[in-house]
């Protein structure tokens, strides 16, 4: 670029900008514009060139842009106006994209910051955008990035990561149980993608990890249900029960405007008992497509439960009255739930089934057993997080056996 | 409520509306009562002005003609107040694709050549009178295709120029013309390729719009008016976006030395007589 032009910078002689035979119709402008930036405001620089009517385009630009224009010898005289820095008087500094710098995230983000990226410096009178969730106190994770950056190189296709064509042929009853909790679980997944979906419109842009790793939860959700719902059509089948209790405990995550609590209650509690069914899913699933699927699942909840324990130990920390409020969130959660029936009895017993794998006493009794330790291993995992949380082992337990009987 | 001053505008696009009520809000909170009449077109309004509807108008160059000439004829007087930094000094400029043999003037010999609305000052009458002057008349010898594009708004909308622009890139016309600034705006806007036109001539100097007192104008309303408006910073945020909607850095006060030219197009294009009668026949708005 720099062979295509001279500048001539003395501390004397204005700087000489020849811009030859290139037209501002054709990005001559950038020439002048560099030129400029080498002069204090008041200072001049001397343009030269010689596209036909290039001195007709300078003086458009100069008019537009308020720098005094004359021409003498040939030669475009411009004066360096200072109206144009006029636009970035006010303007807002808006932290630094850099986590590692100080003040890098703002305690509380404006509006005026808008969708400018982190670190962007904002125009005076741009206008005010209403995120709702625009204090850090109420969304931040220290280790957001890091989560984020996990979740990306997790990222798996289903195409790819999943033997569709594994052989297997299961007894129609087992395949009707199979059918019956992949539609449990689409259920729930549907929630899981809802939630933090709802939060993420809500959320200020200014705290790009915490949005990061809510979008890439989103597209996580929407991953499950696709492989869920190929799973339950894999032989045939349509969805089978969804019943009123199970839908009210999930629509009780939905309705909480709180995003510390609704992380609580739908990934610390709702989805790390989630991880719990994958891995049982996992290891007794009938077949080799379902334990395929919930194996890569179990590992995408996990990475939830992690963001929702760092985002809440965060908060808690600093806030540590907030306790109170997440265990009230679970004893209303609990008495808007008590006139509901919890888990449905199909699914309940189609998770026997599955973990019985056949349809004879002997299976049935392997498979009640199993599911009897999966309930002992949620109970164990909710009250572990809990006392990771800071609760006190009585309020833990007291909490963990509140926690709603349809797992999520 | 103290009387306002009322100002005309012509509606040449929808942003008028916008601009002016933002400018009303802008009067009100430095309390000076202002209101705007908006017109459809800019003969209405100079007549408005004549009539005393109005006090001041926000007028185009041909305006400012008319309403100076419409006024002397009437022993009576009308002034330019302010205008924008960027209506003074305008160019218009006579393009021709890059690859065209036209490298002057007498190279339009049996071309045909685009203008803008016939009452764009900028692209039909200051061209017209340019070529005029240097001994080439329209009809005789070049072949003139005007884009007339909303009659009455006198070439505001700068949608006629737009039009010839892609006429003259589409091969259709063999030169066109626009205001300088036009050049630039349509090669950011791609209609004209970087480099694919060249410019052979160029008028000389004129200004463009000017706020236009009314003959019979209340003198310390106008005052007030061109402080506030003198006093419009562009880097208030609060007023930035007005300007730039309007398309200035600054206000500054007006003058009329900048309408010579076209004030001489006027007469030997015979748009309007010396008392502002229009004689332009095939002018409708």
């Amino acid at each position: 670029m720099t062979s295509n032009f001279t500048t001539q910078k003395e501390i004397s002689l204005p700087s000489i900008i020849d811009i030859e035979n290139l037209g501002l119709d054709a990005g001559a402008h950038l020439l002048i514009k560099h030129g400029l930036c080498g002069v204090s405001v008041g200072g001049e620089i001397l343009v030269s060139g010689s596209a036909p009517g290039w001195e007709a385009q300078l003086a458009a630009w100069c008019r537009a842009q308020g720098h005094p224009l004359t021409f003498t010898d040939g030669k475009a005289h411009i004066i360096r106006s200072d109206i144009h820095a006029g636009r970035w008087r006010g303007a807002t500094q808006t932290g630094h994209a850099d986590l590692l710098q100080t003040g890098a995230v703002h305690e509380h983000a404006l509006p005026c910051y808008g969708l400018a990226a982190r670190g962007a410096t904002v125009e005076a009178g741009a206008p005010e955008f209403a995120f709702r969730l625009n204090q850090k106190h109420e969304v931040w994770t220290d280790s957001a990035a890091d989560l984020y950056a996990q979740a990306v190189a997790a990222q798996w296709n289903p195409e790819l990561a999943i033997d569709w064509n594994a052989p297997f042929e299961l007894a129609d009853e087992v395949e009707d149980a199979v059918a019956q909790v992949m539609t449990y679980m689409i259920e729930n997944e549907n929630a899981a993608l809802v939630v933090p979906a709802r939060f993420l419109g809500q959320m200020h842009p200014h705290f790009r990890e915490v949005q990061a790793v809510l979008a890439i939860q989103v597209a996580d959700e929407a991953r499950h249900i696709d492989v869920f719902t190929r799973r339950l059509r894999l032989h045939g089948r349509e969805p089978a029960l969804s019943t009123a209790g199970g839908q009210a405990s999930l629509k009780t995550l939905l309705d909480e405007p709180d995003f510390s609590v609704a992380g609580f209650l739908l990934s610390v509690l709702g989805e790390g008992t989630f991880v719990s069914l994958l891995n049982f899913l996992h290891e007794h699933g009938p077949d080799p497509v379902t334990r395929q699927i919930c194996r890569l699942a179990a590992r995408d909840e996990a990475r939830h439960v992690a963001f929702g324990m760092a985002h809440l130990l965060r908060r808690l920390e600093h806030e540590p009255e907030f306790r109170s409020r997440l265990a009230q969130a679970v004893e209303t959660r609990n008495d808007t739930l008590s006139a509901t029936a919890g888990l449905n009895e199909e699914v309940f017993d189609a998770l026997i089934l599955l973990a019985a794998g056949e349809f004879t006493p002997a299976a049935i009794a392997t498979g009640y057993a199993r599911v009897q330790t999966l309930m002992t291993d949620m109970a164990e995992g909710r009250l572990a997080r809990l006392l990771r949380l800071g609760f006190e082992g009585k309020t833990a337990q007291r909490l963990a056996a509140l926690h709603t009987r349809n797992f999520m | 409520m103290k009387r306002p001053l009322v100002m005309g505008a012509v509606a040449y696009a929808p942003k008028v509306v916008t601009i002016w009520e933002g400018f009303k809000e802008y009067f009100r909170r430095h309390d000076f009562e202002f209101d705007f009449i908006l017109y459809s077109n800019y003969e209405r309004q100079v007549e408005a002005q004549i009539d005393g509807a109005i006090d001041i108008a926000w007028n185009s160059p041909l305006a400012w003609v008319r309403a100076e000439r419409m006024a002397r004829a009437r022993g009576q007087s009308v002034r330019a107040v302010a205008m924008r930094d960027t209506d003074c000094d305008l160019t218009s400029v006579l393009v021709v694709r890059n690859n065209s043999a036209i490298s002057e003037l007498s190279g339009l010999n049996g071309k045909i050549v685009g203008f803008g609305a016939i009452d764009s000052p900028q692209a039909n009458l200051i061209p017209l009178d340019h070529l005029r002057a240097q001994g080439m008349v329209a009809g005789r010898d070049f072949t003139a295709k005007r884009f007339d594009l909303l009659s009455g708004k006198h070439g505001d909308h700068i949608g006629g120029e737009r039009d010839a622009a892609l006429a003259l890139m589409a091969g259709e016309i063999d030169a066109t013309w626009m205001i300088d600034g036009n050049h630039l705006a349509f090669s950011r806007e791609g209609i004209l390729p970087a480099s694919a036109t060249r410019i052979i001539a160029r008028t000389g100097a004129y200004d463009h719009c000017n706020f236009t007192t009314s003959p019979n104008a209340p003198e310390q309303l106008v005052t007030h008016f061109v402080e506030l408006l003198l006093g419009m910073a562009w880097d208030n945020p609060e007023v930035r976006p007005l300007l730039e909607l309007e398309g200035l850095k600054a206000w500054r006060a007006g003058r009329t030395s900048g309408y010579a030219l076209l004030d001489r197009a006027v007469n030997d294009e015979q748009f309007y007589d010396a008392k502002g009668n229009i004689l332009a026949i095939d002018y409708r708005y």
